[in-house]
């Protein structure tokens, strides 16, 4: 009891990647572009990133700084819509029914979409705690920056009070503002590399006007604590160790595409990545599915995803028009 | 089929007064089970339990496996209720819907020592009863599992060892106890039990429990339960077992419950599948002294790894989506430590170390037994409504793959937790259930919410707010 239908480009995620190639597609003219996204609301990961620096970019050698990551999501969607974009919130694709057929659920029932090209948006998301294999107890309080946003921005939820913060990526020091603003302590910043993977702006704000004392060449090696979260156990390259008492801990970055329907496609991944292999038009191995932004290459600014999306966009119009795809080079 | 009111599920405040003829300590797949029985005569029944759920101790962390006690001890009491709960398992899951997938097992010889033992281990299975198992030779191993690493030489073939939900089982055996009637209070540790003419009088962190008949189904804490009765029969070595789970990508590498072939040098680590759709490595063995000791260890999970890598190479480069460990309530013995006491009305179930969920039904009928020889007066038994939970496995259908389940009511379409595909109506139904969870664990144990590989980067926040009565689709703040 699933209903079909047919599309002509069917894009899988509604995150800055999708909603710009949809855009663009629709703006150019293809018929019916349709974008699923699971979540309640479009935009992806920048709906949870209430800090700015979304879409900078340079005019004439001048920065022009971006906008917060809410105001941004709406912005690209609201472009993929003014264009003539369908999006529909709500829908996840559970998986493939065949080539260019994707089945999925929603509110409002089971249906099975065909398409004469499909664009993979999924995205990426962080390592959580058990992928990174650290040991110790499972105790409340540990987080990644994705649900510490979510819980702090969308919901206003109470985190904890003492946090320790894992990882010097820029994703990181977003975590260290969110914590701040939810009003939590932030005892330390700890990361394995011997320096800041942010911008040395960012990375000098956090250490001299908050204070957080960052601690390089350092690995998180035990959680402890029954229920929740009492501290996190440190050990040094130098092979001195330690224990930060906290009850909160936040996995940043270590960024994982989020491949399972490339990968139940058949699309083959990259060698060493976990992301799907794609040449410079964002076509993968399997014809007519493309694969974009962080699914593609985790992890890039979304200003940089959303070029990405609208530069495949004239790759998919190309293959809609001329049905050419390259001949994988070694079948596997 | 007579009605009998439900049962109260507690997690404060005090105990109700009067004796009950039976109480059970410990609500584990053992307790949980063993109270199920009895509530099929017409008896007053609590059940205590030290945690704020059912299932919590190491009833939650195991390899969930439903064995067919093809290599237990033959004449042991622990063969005969392992191979008797095997049949009463399978059976009651197919009625309450609890998933099981009867997989097989092999297991696999990686050197020659291993392969000699295969044929002894044939014979073993045949004296459990177990006529089924046969040797493969190494090509027939390659055909049956084609992603196994290089080096297997053979492997005994055991058919009819299974796969089974372990959350559900203790849940669905509580639900249809506290529906018919059994009384069920959590968070209520037992600290110390005294006597009043005939009646037991225990204390608890709840205040007075009074009761005529006494079970001890307290798992690690069986043998502390017993010395405060006044026996000092065994004494709980906890075993410490260390699991990795991966992502439900690697489900593909394996079809079978891949077994080690135990030797004089020691037991190696499992390969399963889950029900979930997930693959299992593990578990450790390690002997401890702190029975509470269920976190990981670096050295155990490198081990783990190591012997994974070993036995299929591909799974160790899929994503761990989780990491735990079960503690064994293994004893001085070597076997089940199930006394009767009939002078103290008192029966103790300890020592149920690696087969408890398995042996569960089979226990608890048992035990039901034992107390009708203790002198308790059981009454006539009836059949008890049938309880029918919540699919959480993936052969058979779930609420998002649905469509008639949908059209009736569109929240079973609406997916929270995007990796286990989890929908808001499964979350909706665990929070009205006859024992309902008060914790993100809780949950996850009753409908696999937060649990794949993203363990809350998606939906961790908005599952909290639906656990707390919230609807997170219309955010406090944010989005809108
Ligand atoms: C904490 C954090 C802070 C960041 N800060 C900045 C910053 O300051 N500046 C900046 O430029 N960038 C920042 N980034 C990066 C930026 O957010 C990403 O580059 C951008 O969101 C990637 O866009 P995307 O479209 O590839 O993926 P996403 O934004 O992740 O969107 C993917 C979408 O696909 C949906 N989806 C996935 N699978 C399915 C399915 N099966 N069916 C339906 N829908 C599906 C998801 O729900 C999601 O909405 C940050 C990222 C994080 C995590
Ligand atoms: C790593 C591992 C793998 C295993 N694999 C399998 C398998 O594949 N198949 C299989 O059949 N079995 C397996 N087992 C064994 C199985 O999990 C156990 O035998 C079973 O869970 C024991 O159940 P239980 O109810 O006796 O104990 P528990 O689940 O521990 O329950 C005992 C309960 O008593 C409570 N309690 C204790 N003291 C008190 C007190 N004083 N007052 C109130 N409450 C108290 C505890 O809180 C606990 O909830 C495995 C075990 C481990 C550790």
């Amino acid at each position: 009891m699933r209903s079909e239908r047919a599309v002509d480009v069917l894009v899988v995620g509604a995150g800055p990647a999708g909603v710009a190639a949809a855009a663009a597609l629709a703006a150019a003219g293809a018929p019916r572009v349709e974008v699923l996204e699971r979540e309640a609301r479009a935009g992806g990961v920048p709906r949870h990133c209430h800090h700015g620096g979304f879409g900078d970019r340079m005019v004439a050698g001048v920065a022009l700084p971006g906008t917060s990551g809410p105001r941004y999501a709406r912005r690209c969607v609201d472009a993929a819509l003014r264009a003539g974009a369908t999006v529909r919130t709500g829908v996840t694709a559970t998986g493939w029914a065949g080539p260019l057929t994707l089945d999925t659920t929603a509110p409002g029932g089971l249906e099975r979409l065909r398409a004469r090209a499909v664009v993979l948006a999924t995205g990426a998301r962080e390592r959580p705690r058990a992928a990174r294999l650290v040991p110790g107890s499972r105790p409340d309080g540990v987080y990644t920056t994705g649900e510490l946003q979510q819980a702090v921005h969308l919901f206003g939820r109470r985190v904890g009070t003492r946090a320790v913060v894992v990882g010097a990526e820029p994703v990181a020091y977003a975590a260290l503002d969110t914590l701040r603003r939810a009003g939590v302590h932030v005892v330390a910043q700890v990361t394995a590399s011997g320096r800041p993977e942010a911008p040395a702006r960012r990375a000098a704000v956090a250490r001299l006007w908050h204070a957080t004392p960052l601690l390089t060449d350092t690995e998180v090696v035990e959680l402890t604590g029954r229920g929740r979260l009492a501290g996190v156990r440190l050990r040094h390259r130098d092979g001195r160790g330690g224990h930060l008492a906290c009850d909160t801990v936040v996995f940043t970055g270590d960024f994982v595409p989020d491949h399972e329907l490339a990968r139940r496609g058949g699309v083959p991944l990259a060698p060493g990545t976990r992301a799907p292999a794609v040449d410079a038009a964002s076509r993968t191995a399997v014809r007519g599915v493309f694969a974009v932004g962080n699914l593609a290459h985790a992890v890039e600014p979304a200003g940089a995803v959303a070029a990405e999306g609208r530069r495949a966009a004239t790759a998919v119009r190309r293959f809609l028009a001329t049905g050419e795809w390259p001949v994988p080079h070694a079948a596997r | 089929m007579e009605r009998r009111r439900h049962g109260r599920v507690t997690r404060a405040g005090n105990l109700p007064g009067g004796a009950y003829d039976v109480t059970v300590v410990g609500a584990g797949v053992v307790g949980a089970a063993v109270a199920r029985e009895l509530a099929r005569h017409p008896l007053r029944i609590a059940v205590v339990e030290a945690s704020d759920d059912v299932g919590e101790g190491t009833s939650k962390a195991n390899t969930a496996i439903l064995h067919t006690g093809f290599d237990a001890v033959p004449g042991s009491l622990e063969s005969r209720l392992v191979r008797d709960g095997q049949r009463r398992l399978a059976a009651y899951a197919a009625e309450a819907g609890i998933p099981v997938e009867p997989v097989g097992a092999l297991l696999v010889a990686w050197d020659e020592a291993q392969l000699a033992a295969l044929p002894g281990l044939a014979e073993k299975a045949a004296r459990n009863g177990h006529h089924e198992a046969r040797l493969l030779d190494a090509a027939a191993v390659r055909a049956r599992e084609p992603h196994l690493g290089p080096g297997a030489l053979g492997a005994l073939d055991v058919p009819g060892e299974s796969v089974i939900c372990p959350w559900t089982t203790p849940l669905a055996y509580a639900t249809q106890a506290v529906r018919s009637g059994v009384d069920l209070h959590l968070a209520c540790r037992v600290t110390a039990a005294a006597r009043d003419g005939d009646t037991h009088v225990l204390t608890t962190g709840r205040g007075a429990l009074r009761t005529r008949y006494l079970v001890n189904a307290a798992g690690l804490g069986a043998d502390t339960l017993d010395r405060l009765l006044g026996h000092d029969t065994f004494t709980v070595t906890p075993r410490r077992g260390q699991l990795i789970v991966y992502d439900k990508l690697a489900r593909d590498l394996v079809r079978h419950i891949l077994l080690p072939v135990p030797t004089a040098l020691g037991k190696g680590v499992l390969v399963a599948p889950t029900v979930y759709g997930n693959v299992l490595l593990g578990p450790t063995a390690e002997d401890l002294d702190d029975r509470r000791a269920t976190g990981s260890t670096a050295a155990g999970l490198a081990a783990l790894r190591e012997q994974g890598a070993r036995i299929l190479p591909d799974l160790v480069d899929e994503e761990v989506t989780a990491v735990y460990a079960g503690l064994r309530a293994a004893t001085e013995h070597d076997d089940y430590q199930i006394h009767a006491r009939p002078e103290q009305r008192y029966v103790t179930v300890g020592g149920i170390r690696s087969t408890g969920l398995t042996a569960s039904m089979a226990i608890a009928a048992y035990v039901t037994d034992l107390l009708a020889e203790t002198g308790l007066r059981l009454g006539a038994p009836r059949d008890l409504a049938p309880v029918r939970m919540p699919n959480l496995g993936e052969a058979f259908p779930r609420p998002y793959q649905r469509a008639e389940m949908i059209a009736a009511d569109p929240a079973y379409g609406a997916v929270v937790c995007h990796c286990e595909r989890v929908t808001r109506g499964e979350i909706r139904d665990a929070l009205r259930s006859t024992v309902p969870p008060v914790s993100v664990d809780g949950l996850r144990r009753r409908t696999r919410a937060r649990g794949g590989r993203c363990q809350g980067f998606y939906c961790g926040a908005a599952v909290r707010e639906l656990l707390e009565g919230r609807d997170p689709t219309r955010p406090a703040r944010g989005d809108s």
